[in-house]
Parts: C-alpha cells; sequence; structure tokens
C-alpha cells in the first residue's frame, strides 16, 4: 500500500510535466488557458494526494486554495480578459513549437542530471519527483521566453509557481502562512499585471512585446 | 490467426455504429464491413492503362503482411504459434512494409492524387515510425525483452507498478494508433474530399477484389493497434500458452470486452475532435515522439540494464 | 598460402590494368578486361570466404622486400581482413559483370579501362597491408585511380569541380591518417602494425590518435561534416564505378577506421564510444534529409550511403562504449550488427546504383524528373531496383532490416552502461537511427515511384529499352543476394564470429543450428528473428489469399482510364514529381536542416506567363565551415603570390639566408 501512495504521487509529479509540455503545444489562447486550469488541477490533486499521505491536514487547505483560486477563478478572468482584448485566436511563438518541445525535452534532461546526485540518498522515487518539480519550473520559464503574448507569458510566471507548490508538499510540506501569503501575492500580481494589461492595450492597440520595442526607438 | 480475420471488419462496425448513435443517428449495421467486402470481391477489377504489375501485386501484399503482424500480437493467450519468428521491432517493419508497397501504388497510376496521399502518407509514417519505436523501447527496456508475449506476461506482474514511463508510453502509443490508422484528427476516414484525404487517396483508383483487400487490411491494422495497447497495458485475462480449453475461452471473451472498451473510447474521442490540418499533424506526431522518447530516457536512466 | 595467391589475383588484376591501355583501342578490348577482372575478383573473393571460414588455419603475414629498404612490405591475412576482402571483391566482381554490358555505351574506354583494375587492385591491397607505409601508399593508389576515373568523362559539366574537391579531400584525409601512424609508431619508429599492436600507447596520444583516424577514415567514408565531395564526385564517374566508390571504398574506409581504432589503439575509452555514435547518428540523419532533397537518382543514392555510413558508425561507437566498460557479449552484438550492415549496405547499394546506370543508359537522363512510367519500358530492371529499395529501406524480410534489427537490440542492451553521459546520449542516439530509418523508406518511395511509377514524363522516358542481359545478371544475382542474406542471417553471423572475437573478445552464440534458422543474439526469452519463416508465412497467406480470391470470387479485370476523380486525360506533367513528393518532409524539416526557402513568383493576372516556384536549399555545414576556409587559404595563397615575381637577386639573397639560418641551428643544437 505504501508502494502504491508513493506510486500515486509520482504519477501526479510526472503528470504535471506532460500537461507543462501540453501548455507548450497549445497555439490558441483560449485552449492555453483551459491547459493552465488543468495544470492547477493536477497540483492541488497532487498536493491533497499528499496531504493524504502525510496525515498533514494543513495541505488540505493548500489544495483547496489551489483549486479555488487557479483552476477556477483565474481561469475565468483570463477568459473575459482575452475576450476582451480580442486576441482569441492564434499565439505568436518566437520559435516553431517542435524546437520549443525539443528544448523542453532537453530541459527535462537537464533537471534530471541535475537532482541525481544531490537527491542520491533519498531513493530512486524521491530523486524523479524532485526532478520533475525543477522540470516543471524550467518548462515555465520556457513558455514564457518562447511566447510573443503578455497574457501567455503570465500564464508562465503562474505555472512556475505550481511546481513551486510540488517541490515544497513533496518534501514534507511548507507551513500554512507561508502558502496563504504566496497566494495572495499572485493574486494581487495578477490583478497588477492585468490593470497594465488594459493600459497598455489602450494606448497602443496591441499587447504584443515586441511592438514595445518599436516604441522605444529599439530594434526589434 | 483466423480469429483477427473474422473480427476485423466487426470491429470498425462497432466503431461506426457508436459514432453514429454519438450523432444521434441510426448507422449502418454491425455487420455492414462484411457486407462491403463481399460485394467488392465479387466485382470486376478496372485498371487504369498506366498501371503496371506493382499496382496488381501491392494489395495481396498489403494485406498479408498486416495480417501476418496482427496474427503475431498476444489477444487472448500468449506464446501463439510462431511469434518467436517475430518480436515488435519487426511488426512495426511488417506494417512499414504494408505502407511502402502502399504508397507505390498510389504513386503508379500517374495521377495527382495518388501522388498527393503517398507523399503526406510517407511524412506522417516519418515521424510516427520512430515514435512507435521509442514506445518499444520503453516496453522493452521494462520487459528485459522485445518477443511481444514475453513483455504482456512481464506487464501482468505486480512490481511494475505505476510506473509514469508506461504513462508516457501509453500516451504516445494512443497518438501514434490515431496517426497510422488514419483516423480523425489526422485524417478522416469518411471524406469524400480529395484535398482532405491521406489514405483514401492513395486507394483512390482501387476497385473490387483489389480493394476488398486493402479495406481488409485497413481494418486488420486498426484492430492490431487497440490490440496492442489492449493487451501490453491491460494484460488482465490473457491466458498463458499451455493453460488448457477454459483458459483460452476465457481469454477471448476478455479481449472482446477490452475491444468494445476501445472501440467505444474512440469513437467518443473521434466525435468530440475536430481534424487538423495537415501541417499541424507534424507538431502532433512530433509530440508523440517527445513523449516517448522521455519515456524512454527516464527508463535508461533508472533501470540498471 | 592463403595469401600468396590472393598477392597473385592482386599482380594479375595491376597487369590486366597495363595490359588494358593498348587493349583499349579495339572494341573486343573492353568484354575482355572486364572478364579479366571478373575472374581474378571471383577468386579472391572465393580465397577470402574459405580463408573466413576456415579460421586460422588459411592465414597467415607475409613480408616483400619492396618499398622501404629497413621496413619491406608486410601484408597479413586475418579474420577482419578476410571478411573485407569478401565484400571488397564481391563488390569487385559484380562491377565487373555489369561493365561488361555497360562498357560498351563508354565513349572514351581509353579513359576508364586501365584505371578499373588498378582501382580493384588498390582497394584490395590496402586490406592486406600490414604496415603504415605500405597502408598509407596503396591508400593513396586507391584514391588516385578512382579519381582518374571520376575524370573519365571531364568534359561534363560539374565533372571536374569535383574531380578537384575529391583531390583536395582525399588528400586532407591522407594526411590526417600519416599524423595518427606518426604518433602511433612513437618515437621508437615501429611501424610495422606488429611493434604497434604490442606498444599502445597513452591515453592522450590515444585520444589524438582516435581523432586524427576519425578524420581521415571518416572523410573517404562520408562522416559529417566531411562528406560534401561524396555528392558530387561519386555521381561523376561512370555507374559500375560509382557502384565501387560508394559502396566498397567507403567500406575500405571502415576498415582502415576499425583496423586503427579497434585493433592497434588497445583499449578504448567510453567517451570515444560516445563521439563516434553521436556522429554517426548526425551523419545518418544529414545524409538522408540531403537525399530526399535530390532529384537526381546518383547524388540522392550518394547521399543514402552517407546515411547507411552513419548507421555502421552508431554501431561501431556502441561496440566502442561496451568495449570500453568490459561487456564483451554487447560489443560483440554491436560489432556484429556494424558489420553486416558493412556487407548488406555494399550489396544492396551496388544493386541500386546499377540500376541507375541502367536507367542512365536507356534514357540519358539522370534526373527524375524527366523519367517515369520506366516500369513498362524496362521491366526486369525496375525489379531489382525494387528489391534493392526494399533492402535499403529495411523492410522484411530482406537483408536490411536484419542488421537494424541487431543495431536496435544493441542500443536495447545499452542500459547497463553506468556512465551518465552515455544513459542520456545512447537514448537519443536511438531516437535519431528510428528517424533516419523511416525518412529512408519514404526516400526510396520517392526514388523508385517517381522514376519507375506513373506517367513518362517526357521523349526519353517514353523511348526507354531494357538493358542488356549481363547488367540484368548483375543485378539479378545481387538482388538473389539481398534475400537470402535477409532470410538466412544465421549463416552470416557465424562467419563473422572470428571478426568479432579478434577484436572485442567475444563472439554471438553460433547461430547456424537453432530451430528453424532463427536468430537469437543474446537470449531465447529476450528476442529473436526468424526470416526464413516470416518470409514463407507472408508468401503463404499471400497466395492463399490471392487462391481463395481468384477461385470463389471474381477473378475479372478490365482496363481503363484512370478514375483520377473524373478528370479526363489529364496530362503526365500533373503527377506528382520529386521535389513535390518530398514538399511536405523539406517543409517540416527544412527550414533548419537546409535553410529553406521556397518562393513563389506569379506573373500578374491577365498575364499568360506560368508561374514559378523556386525552392532554395543550402548546405549548412558547407557555408559554416568550407567557404570560410577556402576563403582563408585563398587570401593567404593571394599574399604569398608576391614571391613569384621577384627579381633574380632577391631569390639569391632567400637562398643565402635558409642557408645560414641552418648552419645556425645545426652550431646552436651541437
Amino acid at each position: 500500500m505504501d508502494r502504491l501512495a508513493l506510486d500515486v504521487a509520482h504519477l501526479f509529479a510526472g503528470g504535471l510535466v506532460l500537461v507543462s509540455f501540453m501548455l507548450l503545444y497549445q497555439d490558441r489562447m483560449t485552449g492555453l488557458v483551459n491547459t493552465f486550469a488543468l495544470h492547477a488541477l493536477v497540483v492541488s490533486l497532487s498536493v491533497a494526494w499528499q496531504a493524504h499521505i502525510q496525515h498533514a491536514p494543513h495541505l488540505y487547505i493548500t489544495a483547496a486554495i489551489a483549486l479555488v483560486v487557479k483552476a477556477i477563478v483565474i481561469p475565468f478572468a483570463l477568459h473575459r480578459i482575452i475576450v476582451r482584448l480580442g486576441i482569441h485566436r492564434t499565439i505568436e511563438t518566437v520559435v516553431g513549437i517542435g524546437q520549443t518541445m525539443l528544448a523542453g525535452i532537453g530541459l527535462v534532461a537537464l533537471s534530471i542530471m541535475v537532482m541525481l546526485p544531490i537527491a542520491a540518498k533519498a531513493g530512486t522515487l524521491a530523486q524523479q519527483d524532485l526532478a520533475f518539480a525543477l522540470s516543471v519550473l524550467l518548462l515555465g520559464l520556457l513558455m514564457m521566453i518562447s511566447r510573443r503574448n503578455a497574457v501567455s507569458q503570465v500564464i508562465g510566471f503562474m505555472s512556475i509557481e505550481n511546481g513551486l507548490i510540488l517541490a515544497a508538499t513533496g518534501a514534507k510540506g511548507m507551513p500554512l502562512v507561508v502558502e496563504i501569503s504566496v497566494a495572495f501575492s499572485i493574486l494581487i500580481a495578477l490583478i497588477v499585471i492585468g490593470v497594465f494589461l488594459f493600459r497598455i492595450r489602450e494606448r497602443f492597440d496591441t499587447v504584443d512585446i515586441h511592438a514595445l520595442h518599436e516604441y522605444r526607438g529599439e530594434q526589434p | 490467426m483466423l480469429l483477427v480475420l473474422a473480427l476485423a471488419p466487426l470491429f470498425t462496425g462497432y466503431v461506426r455504429k457508436v459514432k453514429a448513435h454519438l450523432l444521434r443517428r441510426e448507422g449502418p449495421p454491425l455487420v455492414q464491413p462484411y457486407r462491403e467486402l463481399l460485394r467488392l470481391l465479387r466485382k470486376d477489377v478496372v485498371l487504369a492503362h498506366s498501371a503496371s504489375w506493382v499496382f496488381r501485386v501491392a494489395p495481396y501484399l498489403i494485406f498479408a503482411a498486416t495480417w501476418v503482424a496482427a496474427s503475431l500480437i498476444p489477444t487472448f493467450a500468449t506464446g501463439l504459434v510462431f511469434s518467436y519468428a517475430a518480436d515488435v521491432i519487426a511488426i512495426v517493419a511488417l506494417l512499414a512494409s504494408a505502407r511502402f508497397m502502399l504508397a507505390l501504388a498510389g504513386l503508379d497510376v500517374g495521377t495527382s492524387f495518388g501522388g498527393i496521399g503517398s507523399s503526406r502518407e510517407m511524412l506522417i509514417a516519418s515521424l510516427a515510425e520512430p515514435a512507435m519505436l521509442m514506445v518499444v523501447f520503453t516496453l522493452s527496456l521494462l520487459a528485459g525483452s522485445t518477443q511481444l508475449s514475453s513483455i504482456a506476461a512481464s506487464m501482468q506482474e505486480p512490481d511494475v507498478g505505476l510506473r509514469f514511463s508506461l504513462a508516457l508510453a501509453l500516451i504516445a502509443l494512443v497518438m501514434v494508433a490515431i496517426a497510422e490508422n488514419a483516423r480523425v484528427p489526422v485524417d478522416n476516414p469518411a471524406t469524400h474530399l480529395e484535398l482532405t484525404m491521406v489514405h483514401e487517396a492513395m486507394i483512390l483508383e482501387y476497385s473490387g477484389r483489389h480493394l476488398a483487400l486493402i479495406e481488409t487490411a485497413a481494418f486488420l491494422k486498426l484492430l492490431l493497434y487497440v490490440s496492442i495497447i489492449a493487451s501490453v497495458f491491460f494484460p488482465w485475462g490473457i491466458a498463458v500458452s499451455g493453460q488448457g480449453l477454459m483458459a483460452y475461452v476465457a481469454g477471448v471473451g476478455m479481449y472482446v470486452v477490452k475491444l468494445a472498451a476501445g472501440g467505444f473510447l474512440l469513437a467518443v474521442f473521434e466525435t468530440a475532435i475536430a481534424k487538423m490540418r495537415v501541417f499541424r499533424v507534424p507538431d502532433f506526431l512530433g509530440a508523440a515522439l517527445m513523449l516517448g522518447f522521455l519515456a524512454t530516457l527516464l527508463l535508461f536512466v533508472t533501470l540498471a540494464g | 598460402m592463403a595469401l600468396d595467391a590472393l598477392l597473385w589475383c592482386i599482380g594479375a588484376l595491376l597487369a590486366t590494368s597495363v595490359a588494358a591501355i593498348p587493349a583499349a583501342r579495339h572494341r573486343a578490348g573492353t568484354p575482355v578486361v572486364y572478364g579479366a577482372a571478373l575472374c581474378l575478383c571471383v577468386a579472391a573473393l572465393g580465397i577470402a570466404v574459405t580463408s573466413l571460414l576456415a579460421g586460422g588455419s588459411l592465414q597467415g603475414a607475409l613480408t616483400l622486400p619492396i618499398g622501404l629498404p629497413w621496413l619491406g612490405a608486410h601484408f597479413r591475412l586475418d579474420a577482419l581482413a578476410a571478411f573485407f576482402l569478401a565484400v571488397v571483391n564481391l563488390g569487385g566482381a559484380t562491377a565487373s559483370l555489369f561493365g561488361m554490358g555497360y562498357g560498351r555505351h563508354e565513349e572514351t574506354p581509353g579513359r576508364v579501362l586501365p584505371f578499373f583494375p588498378a582501382f580493384l587492385a588498390g582497394m584490395n591491397l590496402v586490406v592486406l597491408a600490414d604496415d603504415a607505409f605500405t597502408f598509407l601508399l596503396t591508400w593513396e593508389f586507391m584514391s588516385l585511380s578512382s579519381w582518374a576515373l571520376v575524370m573519365a568523362h571531364h568534359r561534363r559539366t560539374g565533372n571536374a569541380a569535383a574531380g578537384y574537391l575529391y583531390l583536395v579531400m582525399a588528400s586532407f584525409g591522407t594526411l590526417a591518417l600519416l599524423l595518427a601512424f606518426g604518433l602511433l609508431a612513437g618515437p621508437a619508429g615501429g611501424y610495422a602494425f606488429e611493434a604497434i599492436r604490442s606498444a599502445p600507447p597513452a591515453a592522450g596520444v590515444a585520444a589524438v590518435v582516435l581523432a586524427l583516424a576519425l578524420i581521415g577514415a571518416g572523410s573517404k567514408a562520408g562522416l559529417v561534416p566531411l562528406h560534401v565531395w561524396l555528392p558530387l564526385a561519386h555521381p561523376a564517374a561512370p555507374s559500375h564505378v560509382s557502384a565501387l566508390m560508394s559502396g566498397v571504398m567507403t567500406k575500405v574506409a571502415v576498415y582502415g577506421f576499425v583496423r586503427i581504432v579497434f585493433d592497434l589503439l588497445g583499449a578504448p575509452t567510453w567517451w570515444a564510444g560516445a563521439l563516434v555514435a553521436l556522429l554517426g547518428s548526425v551523419t545518418a540523419v544529414m545524409g538522408v534529409l540531403h537525399a530526399l532533397m535530390e532529384h537526381d537518382l546518383k547524388r540522392l543514392l550518394a547521399y543514402h550511403t552517407v546515411e547507411n555510413i552513419g548507421i555502421i558508425f552508431i554501431g561501431l561507437g556502441l561496440a566502442l562504449a561496451f568495449e570500453a566498460n568490459e561487456m564483451r557479449a554487447a560489443a560483440a552484438l554491436a560489432l556484429t550488427a556494424a558489420l553486416f550492415h558493412v556487407f548488406n549496405h555494399s550489396v544492396f547499394k551496388s544493386l541500386l546504383f546499377f540500376g541507375a546506370g541502367a536507367v542512365l543508359t536507356a534514357t540519358g537522363e539522370r534526373d527524375m524528373e524527366q523519367l517515369g512510367g520506366l516500369i513498362h519500358r524496362m521491366p526486369l530492371t525496375a525489379f531489382a531496383f525494387l528489391v534493392g529499395s526494399a533492402a535499403i529501406s529495411a523492410l522484411p524480410p530482406f537483408n536490411g532490416f536484419v542488421s537494424e534489427w541487431l543495431t536496435f537490440q544493441a542500443i536495447l542492451a545499452s542500459p547497463a552502461l553506468p556512465q551518465w553521459l552515455l544513459k542520456f546520449l545512447v537514448p537519443a542516439i536511438g531516437a535519431l537511427l528510428a528517424l533516419s530509418a523511416a525518412l529512408a523508406a519514404a526516400c526510396f518511395v520517392k526514388a523508385f515511384g517517381v522514376t519507375f511509377l506513373g506517367r513518362p514524363r517526357s521523349e526519353a522516358a517514353r523511348n526507354a529499352a531494357e538493358t542488356d542481359r549481363w547488367s540484368l545478371a548483375t543485378m539479378f544475382v545481387l538482388a538473389a543476394l539481398c534475400l537470402i542474406a535477409g532470410i538466412l542471417p544465421g549463416y552470416f553471423i557465424d562467419a563473422l564470429a572470428p571478426v568479432t572475437q579478434a577484436l572485442a573478445g567475444a563472439h554471438l552464440p553460433r547461430q547456424g543450428e537453432l530451430d528453424w534458422l532463427t536468430i537469437v543474439p543474446v537470449a531465447q526469452s529476450r528476442s529473436s528473428y526468424n526470416g526464413l519463416l516470416l518470409f514463407l508465412i507472408i508468401a503463404l497467406a499471400a497466395g492463399l489469399g490471392a487462391e481463395a480470391i481468384h477461385r470463389w470470387a471474381s477473378g475479372a479485370l478490365r482496363r481503363s482510364a484512370p478514375w483520377d476523380c473524373g478528370f479526363p486525360d489529364s496530362s503526365p506533367a500533373t503527377q506528382y514529381t520529386a521535389g513535390s513528393f518530398s514538399q511536405p518532409i523539406r517543409r517540416v524539416f527544412g527550414a533548419v536542416v537546409f535553410r529553406a526557402r521556397e518562393e513563389v513568383r506569379m506573373p500578374p493576372p491577365g498575364d499568360l506567363r506560368a508561374a514559378q516556384m523556386h525552392v532554395q536549399l543550402r548546405d549548412v555545414l558547407w557555408d559554416t565551415f568550407y567557404v570560410p576556409i577556402a576563403g582563408i587559404v585563398s587570401y593567404v595563397a593571394d599574399r604569398l603570390n608576391k614571391v613569384q615575381f621577384l627579381s633574380i637577386r632577391v631569390y639569391l639573397t632567400l637562398v643565402f639566408g635558409a642557408l645560414v639560418a641552418l648552419l645556425m641551428v645545426l652550431a646552436v643544437w651541437q
């Protein structure tokens, strides 16, 4: 039974990596937001499972916050922002999707290589869980640097935070206070970014960050 | 061997029936594919003037290669006849031979539609085959063998666990199966628009008994892929060779149940999703290749040999 | 004793080459010369095969008193040499047989006939050489005689440039090998292979020697980035010589690499294996992608040779990595896979080049875009080419599948390798190998389909006629060999056992006596393959199906115009061309690998001119490496050119200065 518990936790961690790859694969905004909702759902399920096997009830609250805020409220808000911005069609990526996914594989390999000597004493599954958490972080960063659209960069940023939650809960949890403060700071950051996005859109009629280069007088 | 041949048209008929019901239609009867094949077998073959012997021989070779490959899968029991003659890599290569002959037949008559089908099919194959081989590597590394019977038997062992690599391999295999069998979202098997065809475009000039053989081969290929997924990833109920007649009958029963479940899921998936642009298919298959590669990489890193 | 007989055969080949100079002027000279070469090659083949199968009893060494006075010329016949001799002479025999028919169409036999037996003799001598000096001398002899053959039609556009590039690359390769042997011989100066084998170099020196051997042998074999001369030079030569260069000379280069790295260098390191395997996989993918973009039939085949050399080097790299980790059984598996692929590739590449030569003679065209429908005019050639295409695409039951299967088994044995970098690298190599195999099948569907199937696209294709009996006989012999090696691979694996035993210290279990001629490389429970059974069952299934249908259903057939979705009588120009066939693949892979750009020029509405599509592909490696180097060399040469135009007084000053400098060096050094 213990073995099964660890296997399920491992499966959730791997599933999160898979959903991060799905985020990289999307080329439409609506699909991207829905996949992000799935990302947050997997994180909340993973945290709930950790709460179950570690017998740490405060993690249930973390899971609930992740589910409500990130899997329901934020995607709903993003859908409305997207429709109002009128960008619910294609995203432009800086490099092709194939190359982005190839780079993603390289990042996963890199995370495995980094984590192996560090977590050597903890056993294979724990090593891989940490490696997966680092991969989710790196994949989120990859998403931020390979997209031109500001909204998709925000989503990449939030997926990085999901990776951090995975790492933290996997290693026997963090105190609730830290979790609440982190969650609220993310929410506030999102509100601020949303406000700025609207201002940018009003001013320049686009949220393509390359256009901002031109307005600054720099070469794109 | 005869079991797969008998079940293949029935499986396709079942999938079509479920799709029709999902679209709130009554749909053709379950045995309609059998009737289509019999009708085609009795008709004359009409050959174009520019068709060569390759065009006439190809259907027989395609049928034979696909039938042999389908017979090698441990559908209801392991250790079936001559299963040591070919392992999973050989099965993949047999399907590649069938595809090679089909692509050549598409180019044979010298019309542009055959060319469209052949060139797109080879593009899809050039990405689907490596993805399939990566899945094969994952399974072989876990089972310590490339024999499909051994793989199925080792998947029943309790210490395999819910490995993440297996999940990745399953997803990659499903994506490859959709691409190879010309299903939505890669290719529409029921289309009549030539520019959306891949498989249908290659067989545009075929008629009569040749077309019947190629259709049977397509049915067998779909059955083959669903059987691989069923026997490797859901191996419960497969009889081990030599267990006696009751075990075999139970194995056949379980196999039919697994086929029914697989067919239902396929129909739901096809109805729920739209067909992709042709140049989105390499992204799709590239993702399958990446997933397969990731699964193999993880196993390489964690296994000692 | 066997060695003596071989040396006599080679001497006879050299004599034939000299005799061919006057014989070329007569009409009967061509078949006589090729016939003599054929007999000698068959004799040498027989000796080599008996020596390989009989084991040590027929092997030996010999020293002739020619060459350097204190060294002599050493020759040795051991298991590795016997295997490669078999490959070389099989290629030579088939090329000579093909030449008997093909050579009749040669306009200038005087430029081809004297060099052909010399080329064969040179290749045989390289394989037999047992000391560094003889090896390098015979290597250069082989290069020069093949260069002469490349320049045989030097007035055709592009051939002169191809010959020049070939000469530069061959000299560069020989320079690298010279340095490698110099390092191996060491300060003691023992050039005989015996002496080198008994004194393995230190680790740093060994690394440099490996790199030099990779550059030297790799440039002749066609490893990326040294492959650029291959697609220019191989097609420029007459077709049977192209077959020899692609199918056999590249294998002699592989022999050179194997001899230096596996035999003379001592214990390998694991990173050497990783490097070789990585280079091999990159070569394989680049080769096949370039082949897919070509529409010249012979250039396509030459690029494809590059791909197969990549596959061979993947096997060799894995063998090195296994051997470095003392995993001898797995090393034997990888080495057997690589060497079997050496044999297979020489067989089916020769077959394909002969087919291309037959097409060239029949239509005068190498460009696939002008061909089509040849299966109706040249049915036998088409059948043989089809067998070759199926074999090279690694389809069962032919031989290409068996060697690829063995390579995959070697990759599956790799998780046992302890080094972390290998653990990450080998799955990537496996993925690249699988990708290149799938793309190769696409390439040959294109090559066979556009050339032989469909409808004729030009007058030349409409009026083609079947080739002569000699060419057909050669092609059918090779096609039969493809099938036999695929159905009965166990015997070939057993024949390779002494070679792997000598090089890797282990060999695969005896295959010949297993049930039904299955091959089991590692263990029955792990994997097995039975080519004969598969072939019989497929034939049986197809036959039963055909019989059942013709008896109980309809067997009627009638001819009519093609359906073509109801378009009446479309012209042959609407068929898919080679460029259009590979367009999807070009679009997916091309932007990164070739910087492919498509440009469509549409005339304005109302203008009746045709629209044009221009596709531009650039070889990235050519632009990155060769163009800058050529630029630098050109610049330096321009600067140094001033030395040509000095006055006599300045020249005398230079001579005086050099003399004074040498005397000063002598004074100081004492």
